[in-house]
C-alpha cells in the first residue's frame, strides 16, 4: 500500500540508504557495522546508517535483532568488529561522544536504590565532579520537565514503575545532551503509563531537539514517535527498511486516530512482516 | 486489635510461653525426679547462682566481650579491606580467596594451641583465634556485594566518564553494603564462639578469666549451676550482639534494601 504523506519511494527494495548528503554532518554515522560476539553469534551483519541532527530515529525490529547492540556501539558501550561508527555531537566528531553529551535509557529504569530521586538524576554531574547551585537547578528542571517536582527526596522503592522510569528519563536529559539513545525504554510499562510517556517524550523532543535514537518493538510507538524509522530483520541484525515518518508536527493524541497514522503504521507493519519474514525463511 | 498488631504480640508471646513451659517442666522434672543439682541444675538454682555469682561472672563476661568486639571490628576492617583488594585485582583474588577458604576450613580448635604458642600476649592470641573464625563470611560476601554491581549502572558510570574510584565510592560499595552487613551478623556469633573456643583450649587467659574458663572450671568443681548460669549469660550475650548487628544493618538499608524496605510498607 502507497500513501502519499508516507512516502516509502524505494527503500524496501534497497536496504539503509545513507541518508549523509542531506545533513554534510551526521550526528551519528555507522558504515558497514557488523558485530559478532565470541559466542559466534552475528548480532549486527554490516550496518549502515546516517541519523542527521535534530531526528527522531526508531529502530525497529524483532527481538534479537541487534538493535540494542547497534544502540550499545554508538554510545561507546560496544565496538564493532567489522566498519566504523562515528558519532558527532558538541562540534567534537569521534568514536564516541565526550562524557554528558549523550544521555542513554536502559529498558529498565537502572536507578541507584541507595539514593533519592534527586540524587539518582544528580549523578552525571557528580560524576562530573561539579554539583553546585546551577546543577541543583537543573536537576529540579529536569524533574519538573518530567512531571516529578515535590519527588526529589523519595527513594526508588517508592515510586511506581512509571515514574522510576521518568526518573530515568530525568537523569538522561539533565546534561542537555544533544544525543539521547534510548533502548526500549518504555517495554516494561502497562499501556497507559506508555502512552503517557510517550507524549512526554514528545514534548521533551520538542523543547530541546536533541537527536533522538530510540529502539523498539512496538509499530504503533515508532509511528507516533519518530521521524523516520529503521526496520531491521536480525540473523544478522541490518536494517532492511527506512521510513520516513511524515506525520504532520506537533503531534498529539488525536494523531493516534488519524488516518495518515493508520496509513504508516499498515506500511512499516507490512515493513516489518516482510523482514521476520526474511528472517524466517533465511 | 489489628491483625497487623495481632501478628506482633502473637510474635513475642508464643515464644515466650513455650519458654515458660519448658522452664517450669524442668523445674518440675528435677525436683519429683530428686536429680541432684551436680547432674542437672533446676531453673531455680540456676537463677540463685546467676544471683550470687552475678558479680564475678560478669567481669568474666567483660574479657570474653572485650575479645568478641575486638575480633569483630578487626574482622569487619580486615576482612573489608581484603574484600575491596579482591576487587580491585582479579589476579589478587584469584591467588589468595584458596587461602582465606583453607583458613576458613581449619578447626580453630586445632590451631588455637599454636596461636597461643606464637603469640605470646594471652589477649591478643585470643583475639587472633576468634578473628580468624570471624573474618571469612565478611571478606566472602563483601567480596560477592563488591562484584555485583549492576550492568547496567556500570554501563552508565562509563558514559559519564566515571573514573574507577567514582565506580567504586559511588556504585561498588553501595551495593556491597547489604552484603558486608549480611556477612558482619553472621561474623557476630562467630567471633563470640571464637573468643570463647580459643579460651578454652587456651585454659587460663592469665590474670583476667573469661566465661569460657569460668565454664571449665564450674565443670571441674562440680558447681553446675554457675556452669549453667555462665552458658545463660553467653547465649544472651550472642543474642545481644545479633540483635544490635541486625539493628544496625536495618537502620543503615531502611531507606532502599529489600530486605528492610520493602517490610515496612506491609
Amino acid at each position: 500500500m502507497m500513501i502519499s504523506v508516507a512516502s516509502v519511494s524505494d527503500s524496501e527494495a534497497s536496504p539503509a540508504p545513507v541518508r549523509a548528503r542531506d545533513n554534510p554532518t551526521p550526528v551519528v554515522r555507522l558504515s558497514g557495522v557488523s558485530k559478532r560476539f565470541a559466542s559466534g553469534l552475528e548480532a549486527l551483519g554490516g550496518v549502515d546508517l546516517a541519523v542527521a541532527s535534530g531526528e527522531f530515529l526508531s529502530l525497529l525490529g524483532p527481538s534479537g535483532c541487534g538493535k540494542s547492540t547497534l544502540l550499545r556501539i554508538v554510545a561507546g558501550l560496544a565496538e564493532p568488529t567489522a566498519g566504523t561508527c562515528m558519532v558527532n555531537v558538541g562540534g567534537q566528531p569521534g568514536r564516541t561522544a565526550p562524557a554528558g553529551r549523550v544521555g542513554f535509557v536502559f529498558q529498565d529504569p537502572t536507578l541507584m536504590p541507595w539514593s533519592t530521586v534527586a540524587a539518582n538524576v544528580e549523578l552525571p554531574f557528580r560524576i562530573a565532579g561539579r554539583v553546585r547551585a546551577a546543577e541543583r537547578e537543573r536537576v529540579a528542571a529536569a524533574l519538573r520537565a518530567v512531571g516529578l517536582a515535590g519527588f526529589e527526596r523519595s527513594y526508588p522503592h517508592q515510586l511506581s514503575g512509571g515514574m522510576r522510569m521518568r526518573v530515568s528519563i530525568a537523569r538522561a536529559l539533565v546534561t542537555e545532551p544533544e544525543l539521547l539513545l534510548l533502548d526500549e525504554p518504555f517495554a516494561a510499562l502497562d499501556e497507559i503509563t506508555r502512552l503517557a510517556l510517550n507524549d512526554d517524550l514528545l514534548r521533551l523532543w520538542e523543547a530541546h531537539r536533541p537527536t533522538i535514537l530510540f529502539v523498539t518493538h512496538s509499530v504503533f510507538e515508532s509511528v507516533y514517535l519518530s521521524t523516520r524509522i529503521a526496520v531491521m530483520a536480525s540473523r544478522p541484525g541490518r536494517i532492511v527498511a527506512d521510513l520516513p515518518v511524515n506525520l504532520p508536527q506537533p503531534r498529539d493524541r488525536k494523531a493516534r486516530s488519524s488516518p495518515a497514522y493508520a496509513a504508516l503504521c499498515d506500511t512499516v507493519s507490512a515493513a516489518l512482516s516482510d523482514a521476520m519474514g526474511e528472517a524466517l525463511s533465511g | 486489635m489489628s491483625g497487623a498488631s495481632r501478628q506482633r504480640a502473637l510474635r513475642i508471646a508464643a515464644p515466650l510461653a513455650i519458654g515458660v513451659m519448658f522452664l517450669a517442666a524442668w523445674e518440675a522434672i528435677v525436683r519429683l525426679q530428686g536429680i541432684p543439682s551436680y547432674i542437672l541444675p533446676a531453673p531455680s538454682a540456676v537463677a540463685a547462682s546467676l544471683w550470687t555469682d552475678g558479680p564475678s561472672l560478669m567481669g568474666s563476661l567483660l574479657v570474653t566481650l572485650r575479645i568478641t568486639l575486638a575480633a569483630l571490628a578487626a574482622a569487619a576492617l580486615i576482612g573489608g579491606g581484603i574484600a575491596l583488594l579482591f576487587s580491585l585485582s582479579r589476579i589478587l583474588e584469584l591467588s589468595l580467596f584458596p587461602y582465606a577458604v583453607i583458613l576458613q576450613v581449619t578447626p580453630i580448635v586445632a590451631i588455637a594451641p599454636l596461636i597461643i604458642i606464637w603469640v605470646h600476649q594471652p589477649f591478643l592470641a585470643l583475639l587472633v583465634c576468634a578473628w580468624i573464625v570471624a573474618f571469612f563470611p565478611i571478606v566472602s560476601n563483601t567480596t560477592v556485594g563488591l562484584n555485583s554491581a549492576d550492568r547496567n549502572l556500570l554501563a552508565l558510570f562509563r558514559l559519564y566518564g566515571a573514573s574507577r574510584a567514582q565506580v567504586l565510592l559511588y556504585l561498588r560499595l553501595p551495593t556491597a553494603l547489604p552484603y558486608f552487613l549480611a556477612g558482619l551478623r553472621i561474623s557476630g556469633g562467630l567471633a563470640l564462639i571464637g573468643a570463647v573456643v580459643a579460651e578454652f583450649v587456651a585454659g587460663t587467659g592469665g590474670a583476667e578469666t573469661g566465661l569460657a574458663f569460668r565454664i571449665l572450671e564450674s565443670g571441674y568443681r562440680l558447681a553446675i549451676p554457675r556452669l549453667f548460669a555462665a552458658l545463660f549469660l553467653l547465649s544472651l550475650t550472642g543474642i545481644v550482639i545479633y540483635l544490635l548487628l541486625d539493628l544496625l544493618s536495618r537502620r543503615l538499608l531502611r531507606n532502599w534494601h529489600e530486605s528492610v524496605a520493602g517490610k515496612r510498607e506491609e
